[in-house]
């Protein structure tokens, strides 16, 4: 004979089960890619704020800016290109290239300024999608394919404009029609409260910005991800692997080109060998920033703080008054710390998740 | 249809066209530009020789194309080759002259801002039979290195007079900017800078990179906006007064901006007052000469100097004597 028996109220229990908890607000702030540059950022502003005087003043700090900026806005498309999973040891010398087409097109041939930007606006995509064309069809790493489009651009800056010119510099453009107006668009500098701020530094934020969006709310930031995270596995659940990188490439040359307008209207003469070295700048901003080497991890934001570290320690040095001997020794100790707190902080946050 | 789009096609591209044509500016550009053309003066019917230039200019300093000028012109005269070829790092600047020395040059034309790394290998070049003559850096010890004749500026005697003149300005804290770090003529400068203004002043020095317009500019603003007693900037080189004129603006400093060596932009900015002057050490010259007088060794023995230097500065260009040069800067050969 069966009795019925009272089954016990299951009640839950009153502790929650961390498995399926959402982890206290500020692991999961701290777990973002971006907040250990951040952190270190803010560690750097206070060291020099209190040993440097000047670095106080706003326009100290627009100057700290404007240095940023110059490196920011190339470190941007470099994190979305290493989130993809390349490198571009190219970017350096193709701002150069694409400021010295603009100015020995324009130039030579007497052109209204607008065209020999827009010729240097081709010819800087174009650049972008031979980078990612070669390392699509050939499956050589992306490292070794830049590093030789690298030489060869660096190559071709110094020997056209000493073949075009005569000179080791592009000319005088100032006197062009349409200098001035494009001056105004890529170069100008306004005033708030009395301090000068330079114009690239708002194009950096709002190329941030969107370079953040379309990582985090789009399609192709989701691919973009997949696609630096493992290439076969995002092949075969349909992501266009080769359009998205030859895509990041082109990306980056659209920069670049922005960077060079942004330089040649700043300066009018460009130097032909301007450019060598600062592509290693750009990633180490993007690693700074939170960017994996191994690619699929990162974000803008994060290159963005890289930048402003990278300008902070730079200007900061200088306006500290330090033994000029010592400078470079100093930078790269400082990027070493914040590199360091950077992956000290991810492993604690990733840790307590 | 492709028919229909062939002739989008062809639409787009007449369009793009006819836009290039129409977009043709009325003012400045090459056209504008007088092309008058360095001096020249016929050939020589001496035999042909092959000289080897080898310089440590940077990338993108246009010191160097006055130089350049000068030493192509005096080539063009003598019926000679000039090979022509620069790297700022010493060590790889002495494997561009043992390049020549096994290329079997008839002349070596060399520039010496490192004596420990570029000295050896001179001495090498000499004692393979082939004749060098050094010019622009590397004054003080040449004779040892093996070198034939100087052709140059001594920088302490130029920074020395630069220091005085400053002093005679009324400058008490000038700033001095090299725009590479480790070379003997640019620190000498400096050096004489401060030895000129005595006790009238005092010489802090700023190290920027030379190759980099945006870095420079940041660099010498912050040190303006760090230090409001500098009254007075002298930069070593043309390209980086031009960016500094950029940065005591940005700066809002009132210190007056003075440079050695000068270009076309350069003088252009003396005459508006904008630099006040500069010492000029007559680049077109020391590049003329240097190939001129292994062309004299070369076909008649002869040697330009006793053994001492062949002085080509310091001469101050300023605002009572900028119109006389300004045209000859214009085309590249001051």
């Amino acid at each position: 004979m069966t009795q019925a028996t009272a089954q016990p109220e299951l009640t839950p229990p009153s502790v929650r089960d961390e498995r399926v908890g959402r982890g206290s607000t500020l692991a999961r702030l701290f777990a973002r890619p971006e907040m250990g540059a951040l952190t270190g950022a803010i560690v750097i502003y206070i060291f020099f704020f209190a040993i440097a005087p000047p670095f106080r003043s706003a326009s100290s700090f627009s100057t700290v800016l404007y240095f940023s900026s110059t490196y920011g806005l190339m470190a941007t498309p470099i994190a979305l290109l290493m989130i993809g999973g390349e490198f571009d040891l190219s970017a350096g010398v193709a701002v150069t290239t694409s400021a010295l087409t603009a100015s020995l097109f324009s130039y030579e041939f007497t052109l209204n300024m607008w065209v020999g930007v827009m010729v240097a606006l081709v010819v800087s995509l174009a650049v972008g999608f031979l980078n990612g064309w070669i390392v699509i069809r050939t499956g050589i790493p992306s490292f070794l394919v830049t590093l030789g489009t690298f030489f060869m651009l660096q190559g071709l800056n110094l020997a056209l404009t000493q073949t075009i010119t005569n000179q080791v510099a592009s000319p005088d453009i100032s006197s062009l029609q349409g200098f001035s107006s494009a001056q105004k668009v890529f170069a100008s500098s306004f005033t708030i409260g009395g301090v000068n701020f330079k114009i690239s530094i708002i194009y950096w934020i709002v190329f941030v910005l969107i370079a953040t969006w379309i990582l985090l709310r789009t399609n192709i930031g989701n691919w973009i991800f997949s696609v630096g995270g493992s290439a076969p596995s995002a092949r075969a659940v349909g992501v266009p692997v080769a359009k998205m990188k030859i895509g990041l490439f082109m990306a980056v040359g659209l920069m670049a080109w922005f960077a060079g307008m942004n330089v040649l209207f700043q300066f009018n003469t460009i130097q032909s060998g301007q450019g060598v070295g600062n592509e290693f700048v750009y990633i180490i901003a993007a690693v700074v920033g939170g960017c994996l080497l191994t690619g699929g991890y990162g974000s803008a934001v994060g290159a963005a703080i890289g930048a402003f570290i990278f300008g902070m320690t730079n200007q900061g040095i200088v306006l500290a008054g330090w033994n000029p001997d010592w400078f470079t020794f100093f930078e790269g100790a400082l990027l070493l710390g914040a590199i360091l707190l950077n992956t000290f902080i991810r492993r604690r946050a990733e840790a307590a998740k | 249809m492709s028919r229909s789009r062939n002739k989008a096609l062809a639409a787009a591209l007449i369009a793009i066209f006819a836009v290039v044509l129409a977009a043709c500016s009325s003012t400045g550009g090459k056209k504008a530009t007088e092309q008058a053309s360095a001096p020249s003066a016929g050939k020589a019917n001496t035999p042909h020789y092959t000289i080897a230039m080898i310089t440590h200019a940077q990338p993108g300093d246009t010191f160097w194309d006055i130089i350049r000028a000068g030493a192509s012109a005096a080539a063009a005269k003598d019926n000679i080759t000039l090979k022509y070829s620069n790297n700022d790092d010493p060590t790889q600047q002495a494997t561009l002259i043992q390049d020549a020395i096994n290329s079997k040059v008839s002349g070596i034309a060399v520039t010496d801002p490192d004596p420990q790394a570029i000295c050896p290998t001179i001495k090498k070049a000499v004692a393979a039979g082939i004749p060098v003559v050094m010019f622009n850096a590397g004054v003080s010890n040449w004779q040892q290195c093996g070198g034939m004749e100087y052709f140059g500026q001594d920088e302490s005697i130029a920074g020395l007079a630069a220091g005085k003149r400053l002093a005679a300005a009324g400058a008490k804290h000038v700033l001095c900017v090299l725009q590479a770090q480790g070379q003997v003529q640019l620190e000498a400068r400096c050096a004489g800078v401060k030895q000129g203004l005595g006790s009238e002043g005092t010489m802090t020095k700023l190290y920027v990179n030379g190759t980099d317009n945006s870095a420079m500019l940041s660099s010498m603003s912050s040190k303006l906006t760090q230090d409001k007693s500098i009254d007075a900037v002298i930069t070593l080189g043309a390209p980086v007064a031009l960016v500094a004129i950029q940065a005591i603006q940005q700066a809002s400093s009132q210190a007056k901006l003075y440079t050695f060596d000068t270009n076309a932009a350069e003088i252009a900015k003396i005459k508006s007052g904008a630099v006040q002057w500069a010492v000029d050490q007559q680049p077109y010259l020391q590049g003329y000469e240097s190939v001129d007088s292994l062309w004299l060794y070369l076909t008649n023995g002869n040697v330009l100097g006793g053994g001492q230097t062949v002085l080509t500065g310091p001469a101050f260009i300023d605002a009572s004597n900028v119109a006389k040069v300004a045209q000859y800067a214009e085309r590249g050969t001051r």
